[in-house]
């Protein structure tokens, strides 16, 4: 039982870490809370839901295409939606309370437009849920070749983000939007790379988790809250920080379901969060000041 | 800073006894209306005077209007209702206190997210406990109010949260609380404790609401957690306030009404598109009305006073 519910708890908080990168990545280089970050994943979901049982196409195949668009629709809503706000700010508290208001009504207009044409009902379908034995726990497929996409997209994010030109550039604005701009760094461009970034690592997150998991229009929201609680146990900006942090929450999440009672996952999850925020609020691998 | 007028007071209680009267008018339908506004009217009014000065978002307002009605679903047959509602402030109050005590010195968007899951834990947990403690999901509510009681206990109620507002606007704590929320490093260097004031603040506005929570439970007659823990009332609170403009008391309450009478047109005409609806609203506030409708109006005030201003020295300069 310790070591099945260890390994689901590996294979879910690999999502988990995964999709937290991608918030992190959003807010650490824009400043702008993306509440709708989690329907961002569920429509994905869905999307990759319709084509899988109209035209059995592999959900894996159809990554391929459904993340550059939602790199593209992401980086739109930047460009469209968020930048006039930023321009009209005139303080950086007025456009972060802003941005995390409109993307709370960006939130229900996803939500309420995927319940107009999908409905409220639970939605799952069957694809490669074959059992496969590791360290003798049986798990199906799925969600270990899920767990391997996370972790190869994770470290190439990694990568993409402390090795190349364009990391750099995010992460400095990450660090101090001002000198970024000093050295010749469109803050706004990094922060437009940084959100499609983020759209699409949802976007993955989705199409991964929906061949294992039950999903409805309205579980957005506990996606986006815990990535939310990944980012802010991390240190927010903080992307290795979020991995760790992200696996944890899984593991943990598993542990609870196995041991106590799976009702009491998401009280537990919130527990642990609370007493991060208490005793260290900038998160386990933040700096202490801002 | 401060215009000692009576008006206000005087308003608020003439337009209190106006309105006590209005449950003789109209007919059932109306008042079932008249109660869901009212209800917004103090919950926003009530989150408005904490969320206001302070500009933190609370997104939990849910969860002390819950914990007024299951203080109700479980103590109603054992103890008188003036008593029921006291308990309903005072357990409002307290989980203000240990809530406020953990968040509120937190940077403005970590106490959004916060209260953005609290309301979700508190609901999962009270899930969990009925079913698993007293295993059964939902309780009965059978008291003796009338639909006319609940009517005029709201009404009551909102107008003491009004001059209570007013009052503290106009008093020395309104004017820290002001300058906390320009600038909390500036009212450390006044000598004020950021903290306290707002906990204070945040345990009063949470207390009206509990208790708009118990005034509300015998209406339902059955509640079980996920009517009393609905999220969508934090949110629909959230955007009548901002729909009115919070920098002012009565922006909340002008919102209330407005979102109110939206809400039941376009409930009742497009049951599915609400959450698409209310997100939309949310987006067009934002763009359009940063400051709410009364920020809106006050600058177009201030607008033709200058350009009458303006004309005037015109004249004078000229003659």
């Amino acid at each position: 039982m310790f070591l099945n519910a260890l390994l689901t708890g590996l294979t879910l908080g690999g999502v988990y870490a995964l999709v937290a990168m991608g918030l992190t990545i959003q807010y650490g280089v824009s400043r702008m809370m993306n509440l709708a970050y989690g329907e961002f994943l569920i429509a994905a979901a869905f999307v990759v839901f319709v084509m899988f049982t109209n035209f059995g196409i592999s959900p894996y195949l159809l990554a391929i295409v459904v993340v550059p668009v939602a790199f593209v629709i992401s980086w739109l809503v930047y460009r469209f939606m968020l930048t006039p706000l930023a321009r009209r700010a005139r303080s950086a508290v007025a456009l972060e309370l802003d941005s995390l208001l409109l993307t709370f009504g960006l939130l229900f207009v996803i939500m309420g437009a995927m319940l107009l044409i999908f409905g409220g009902n639970f939605t799952s379908y069957s694809y490669l849920s074959i059992p496969v034995r590791v360290f003798d726990v049986t798990l199906s497929a799925n969600r270990v070749i899920s767990f391997a996409a996370a972790v190869i997209v994770g470290i190439a994010a990694y990568f993409l983000l402390m090795r190349t030109r364009v990391g750099t550039a995010l992460r400095a604005v990450a660090v101090d939007p001002v000198g970024a701009q000093l050295v010749g760094i469109d803050t706004r461009w990094a922060a437009g790379i940084a959100f499609g970034i983020g759209g699409a690592i949802a976007a993955l997150g989705g199409t991964l988790v929906s061949t294992y998991l039950t999903f409805t229009a309205e579980m957005g929201v506990s996606f986006t809250m815990k990535a939310l609680i990944v980012v802010i146990m991390a240190g927010v900006g903080h992307a290795p920080g979020a991995l760790v942090a992200g696996l944890a929450l899984g593991i943990v999440e598993a542990f609870v379901a196995a041991y106590l009672d799976p009702g009491l996952t998401v009280a537990v999850l919130y527990a642990v969060f609370l007493a991060t925020l208490i005793v260290r609020p900038t998160g386990i691998f933040g700096r202490v000041a801002r | 800073m401060t215009k000692q007028s009576a008006f206000p007071y005087v308003a608020v209680i003439v337009a209190t006894a106006l309105l006590a009267l209005l449950p003789y008018v109209i007919g059932s339908f109306g008042l079932s209306f008249a109660i869901a506004t009212l209800n917004f009217a103090v919950v926003a009014t009530a989150w408005g005077m904490f969320c206001g000065p302070t500009r933190y978002i609370s997104l939990a307002s849910v969860v002390f209007f819950g914990a007024g009605s299951y203080t109700v679903a479980v103590l109603g047959d054992y103890v008188s209702w003036p008593l029921l509602l006291l308990i309903a402030a005072f357990v409002g109050a307290a989980i203000a206190l240990i809530v406020g005590l953990a968040t509120l010195r937190l940077e403005g968007i970590y106490f959004v997210i916060f209260t953005f899951g609290l309301s979700e834990m508190i609901r999962q947990l009270a899930t969990w406990y009925e079913f698993n403690i007293t295993e059964s999901v939902g309780r009965y509510v059978f008291l003796d109010i009338t639909q006319e009681q609940i009517y005029w206990q709201l009404l009551v109620l909102l107008a003491l949260l009004l001059i209570g507002g007013t009052v503290l606007a106009r008093s020395r704590l309104g004017f820290a609380l002001r300058v906390i929320g320009g600038d909390e490093m500036v009212a450390r260097h006044f000598g004020l404790n950021p903290t306290i004031a707002k906990l204070c603040l945040f345990m009063l506005s949470s207390m009206v609401i509990a208790v708009a929570g118990a005034i509300m439970a015998p209406r339902w007659t059955y509640i079980d957690p996920a009517i009393a823990f609905n999220p969508t009332l934090s949110f629909q609170v959230v955007i009548m306030a901002l729909l009115g403009g919070m920098h002012r008391i009565y922006g909340p309450l002008l919102g209330a009404l407005l979102m109110s009478a939206l809400f039941e047109a376009l409930g009742s005409q497009f049951p599915h598109a609400f959450a698409l609806l209310l997100g939309l609203v949310f987006i067009v506030i934002v763009y359009l009305l940063p400051n709410g409708i009364v920020g809106r109006v006050e600058q177009a005030l201030a607008r033709v006073r200058n350009g009458r201003a303006d004309a005037s020295a015109l004249v004078e300069q000229r003659s």
